[in-house]
């Protein structure tokens, strides 16, 4: 109920009522853009941003450095059990 | 980059669920029992079994399926208000689809839909109002439910319907909120959670400082999660880290999309429609005290309890049903009398059954599968 879709905004196709088409996995959809607009965000601005889609509304805008940190730290837990590995054999 | 495929690398996974391992064993608990981690929200049961992660997570660590299924909490009598509302002939009756099999007292949306009544499913709510714009003639009903994430779909398609003169369209509000749900958790008696994995897609809405009050008051560590297996197991791992070093506090796994204060942007048609009710019944676990919201008067022309004079009654499960536990963790899904045999996702007894969402239908479904990941 509470899924929602990454979708990546291609075009404002009615900026009176705020709605914009997204690439939904290669699917062309329109959602509609009110919770991701506000006084310091146009819609131009949202242009090839990714958002998340939940029942053809966009409820949110993917902060892609966020997103960059978040696997670099997956990434470090990756290493710490790399290295685990590393000290067991060397232990051998 | 898109944001799906690279939560979910297997190789990745591996080595997480190692660190997981180790944490898990350095972790001392007082009393003989498994680490519990209750995942709040429906879209995480679903993922923990299409995934398999269950499988794959050290025994000493268990999931509890917690209430977050709007499907699944579902009282029967609001199932039956549905369906009083639905045999109206100028009724076009308009829900998501997961709504259609839930069992009322005696028949669900899908029997009636069956017997002649017009009962449509829709992606969005804002389909139902184009629906009702292109049927003048009918009184158009959308079923909304679902917690936060939810809300301001429902919202923004009233306030739309409203700034048109649309008067046919009506809504059957039975939004929930998830602060109280999760106080009712906390509250109820041989609780014994660890930590929870926090609903990344309310979170988005209200943000993370609405749990402040599970690690001030109750000592317990909050993860608000992403969905993708990686999101689910780095969560996990944060939470033991907290339980590890003793601590309780509320953290965020889910930042790309989550951010501390919510959305405002997100927040304000929900200010602008709906309003508290004073409690709320759940299937399973009773009232639960502002747990719900309901139109505002500002609204009250498109509030469907108003306009068929729906009355509040209350209907209780069939004895069999187990439901109640199950959500509270108490008991596990396999353990309910039903599971598997009376009670199954083809014909359900209980609403956990119903959604794919629901603790006892993805039990059902993947519970017996093997890992997906490490096959990939
Ligand atoms: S098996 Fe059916 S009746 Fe038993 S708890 Fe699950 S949904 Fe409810």
């Amino acid at each position: 109920m509470c899924l929602g879709v990454p979708a990546q905004i291609k075009e404002i196709i009615d900026s009176d009522n705020q709605i914009a088409m997204v690439d939904l996995s290669g699917v062309a959809r329109e959602v509609n853009i009110a919770c991701v607009l506000d006084n310091t965000h146009q819609a131009q601005d949202l242009i090839d941003k990714w958002v998340l889609v939940h029942v053809g509304f966009a409820l949110s805008v993917v902060d892609e450095e966020e997103a960059h940190k978040t696997l670099k730290i997956l990434d470090e837990i990756g290493e710490l059990s790399a290295t685990m590995e590393d000290l067991d054999q060397g232990s051998r | 980059m898109k944001y799906v495929d690279e939560f979910r690398d297997p190789e990745q996974a591996k080595k997480i669920l190692k660190e997981i391992d180790k944490l898990c064993s350095e972790i001392e608990l007082k009393e003989d029992r498994p680490i519990q981690i209750m995942e709040v929200c429906g879209g995480h049961t679903h993922s923990i079994f299409r995934y398999g992660l269950n499988q794959l997570l050290p025994k000493k660590l268990e999931f509890v399926h917690g209430p977050g299924c709007p499907v699944c909490v579902l009282p029967r009598s609001v199932v039956d208000n549905c369906i009083l509302i639905a045999k109206h002939d100028d009724v076009i009756f308009t829900t998501f689809g997961d709504a259609m099999r839930v069992p009322g007292s005696s028949q669900s949306l899908l029997d009636i839909k069956a017997e002649g009544s017009d009962i449509r499913m829709v992606y969005s709510p804002l389909d139902a109002l184009t629906i009702a714009q292109k049927n003048p003639d009918k009184r158009v009903v959308f079923f909304g439910l679902g917690f936060e994430t939810t809300m301001p779909s429902t919202a923004l398609s009233l306030m739309q319907a409203k700034k048109q003169g649309v008067e046919n369209f009506y809504l059957f509000c039975n939004h929930i909120t998830i602060i109280p749900t999760i106080k009712a958790v906390l509250d109820s008696p041989g609780m014994r959670i660890d930590g929870f994995l926090g609903p990344g897609h309310v979170s988005l809405i209200i943000g993370t400082k609405p749990y402040d009050f599970i690690a001030d008051d109750y000592h317990k560590p909050l993860v608000a999660a992403g969905f993708e297996p990686l999101d689910i197991l780095q969560s996990v791992w944060m939470i033991l880290k907290q339980l590890k070093n003793g601590e309780a506090i509320i953290e965020n796994q889910y930042s790309r999309l989550v951010h501390e204060e919510g959305n405002a942007s997100a927040l304000a048609p929900i200010q602008e429609v709906f309003e508290l009710r004073e409690f709320f019944e759940w299937r399973g676990l009773g009232s639960i005290n502002h747990s719900g919201v309901k139109v505002n008067d500002k609204y009250k022309e498109f509030d469907a309890e108003v306009e068929f004079d729906l009355k509040e009654v209350t209907v209780t499960d069939p004895d069999v049903c187990q439901c109640g536990e199950v959500l509270k963790g108490v008991l596990k899904p396999w353990q309910c009398k039903v599971f598997g045999k009376e009670c199954t996702p083809e014909k359900p007894l209980g609403a956990l059954m119903v959604s794919t969402e629901g603790a006892c239908s993805a039990q059902y479904s993947y519970g017996l599968n093997i890992d997906l990941i490490t096959k990939k």
